[in-house]
């Protein structure tokens, strides 16, 4: 189901034991970062897998808003709006866009 | 559909032999990394010897794998004229049976992670096989489901190579890696560290060694499920292969990504070797066994494979500019 103010987020198959599972979470939030924030508040432990202590994504981790990969674009701070999909994949040799 | 007689399989097999880019797979260079051990602070007496794969034609240790999953197929006549070749794979094997396919005219059809790079969708492309792609949140185990799902539709059709349970996998390493790395060791090799993905490198080359004298076998695997040492499996939560024989491996090391890249960098740099993650996670897992058993004042000849080179993983963030 659709949430209008949120924005969904895919998981990957190995960080579904913090999401019991699913697939996909709806969260709110206006960038990246604070998806990404909102996440981990509400699956705690899911947030350090995907950042660093200082905020920034891991180096194997990519990012994809609506397809595209964030590291070509704003990073954590690409804005989002209401229906947005953002996908979170460790990188496999690159992978420009999905 | 009409059956082939089984003779096709054996004129096929003799053309095997008598292909340049076959025999060109296989005894590859074992160097010394002195400059690495010095990097790491180890004494003389720990030594760390690297398996130079890339040098490979196709560029990676999975050369071995799939020659030999493909000659025992023609072998058995599973691999018969008009019969694609399937697999799912993350990237080396597919490269390595699409090289073979075009070479020995065997059309290939290969699985790969959506997520794939576009050098390794490009690569693929140029030696002509066909690309399906899987869902990237699912990752290798996703890619895995859907060549059962595409074989199962059509079992008359394809060949399923499924790198993953076939023993041809374990015999390429037990035949091949295992007996070289004993003759370029002189058998002096004490330690055997091997990544597992399919775990066929551990499970072949590490039996053998292990008949021929007391080699601790050493299993490298992520430290967590969530990682980007491709290849690579997190054994606790991955698909379990059907040929890994969890009674093989000594020890096996948990490594983490950062670790694997910042190894794989310090090879670069000390060595003038580029090489890929896995290979960095190899490594990775030498250090730490050369520490502790320095620790201990003992001494050791440990012997690491290099899986591939590192300019596979050119767009990743394992070459990052810092």
């Amino acid at each position: 189901m659709q949430n209008d103010a949120g924005i969904t987020v895919l998981i990957p198959t190995p960080l579904r034991r913090f999401t019991g599972g699913d697939a996909k979470v709806i969260v709110a939030g206006a960038n990246v970062a604070e998806v990404l924030d909102a996440l981990d508040a509400a699956h705690p432990g899911i947030g350090e897998r995907i950042r660093d202590e200082s905020g920034q994504l891991r180096r194997f981790v990519n990012v994809f808003v609506n397809g595209q990969n964030v590291r070509d674009g704003q990073g954590v701070d690409t804005r989002l709006s209401a229906g947005d999909e953002v996908g979170i994949i460790p990188a496999m040799a690159g992978g420009a866009s999905i | 559909m009409t059956r082939v007689p089984a003779t096709v399989g054996n004129e096929r097999t003799s053309v095997l032999a008598e292909t340049a880019v076959v025999r060109s797979i296989g005894n590859t260079p074992l160097v010394r990394l002195r400059r690495f051990e010095r990097h790491l602070g180890l004494p003389e007496s720990i030594e760390i010897h690297l398996k130079l794969e890339w040098v490979n034609p196709g560029g990676s240790i999975k050369d071995r794998t799939a020659l030999s999953i493909i000659e025992s197929a023609l072998a058995a006549g599973d691999l018969v004229v008009g019969r694609t070749l399937i697999d799912a794979t993350s990237g080396n094997t597919g490269i390595a049976y699409a090289m073979l396919g075009a070479a020995l005219e065997i059309p290939v059809t290969l699985v790969v992670p959506e997520s794939a790079s576009d050098e390794r969708k490009r690569t693929l492309a140029a030696y002509g096989a066909n690309v399906v792609y899987s869902d990237p949140y699912e990752g290798s185990d996703g890619a895995i489901r859907l060549v059962r799902e595409i074989v199962a539709n059509a079992p008359y059709r394809y060949f399923y190579a499924d790198q993953y349970n076939n023993p041809a996998n374990t015999a390429a390493h037990y035949r091949t890696t295992g007996p070289e790395l004993w003759t370029q060791t002189g058998g002096r090799l004490t330690h055997f560290v091997a990544a597992l993905g399919t775990t066929g490198t551990l499970m072949g080359a590490g039996q053998y060694l292990a008949e021929q004298a007391p080699v601790q076998l050493v299993g490298v695997q992520p430290a967590e499920a969530f990682h980007g040492i491709e290849g690579l499996k997190h054994l606790p939560t991955a698909i379990v292969p059907g040929i890994f024989d969890p009674s093989i491996p000594d020890q096996i090391e948990g490594i983490d990504t950062d670790e694997a890249f910042d190894a794989a960098r310090a090879l670069a740099r000390a060595e003038g070797y580029f090489a890929g993650s896995s290979t960095g996670a190899n490594l990775a897992a030498a250090a730490r066994l050369g520490s502790e058993l320095s620790l201990e004042g003992r001494s050791a000849c440990i012997v690491v494979i290099g899986c591939d080179g590192g300019s596979r993983y050119l767009t990743t963030g394992l070459w990052d500019l810092d």
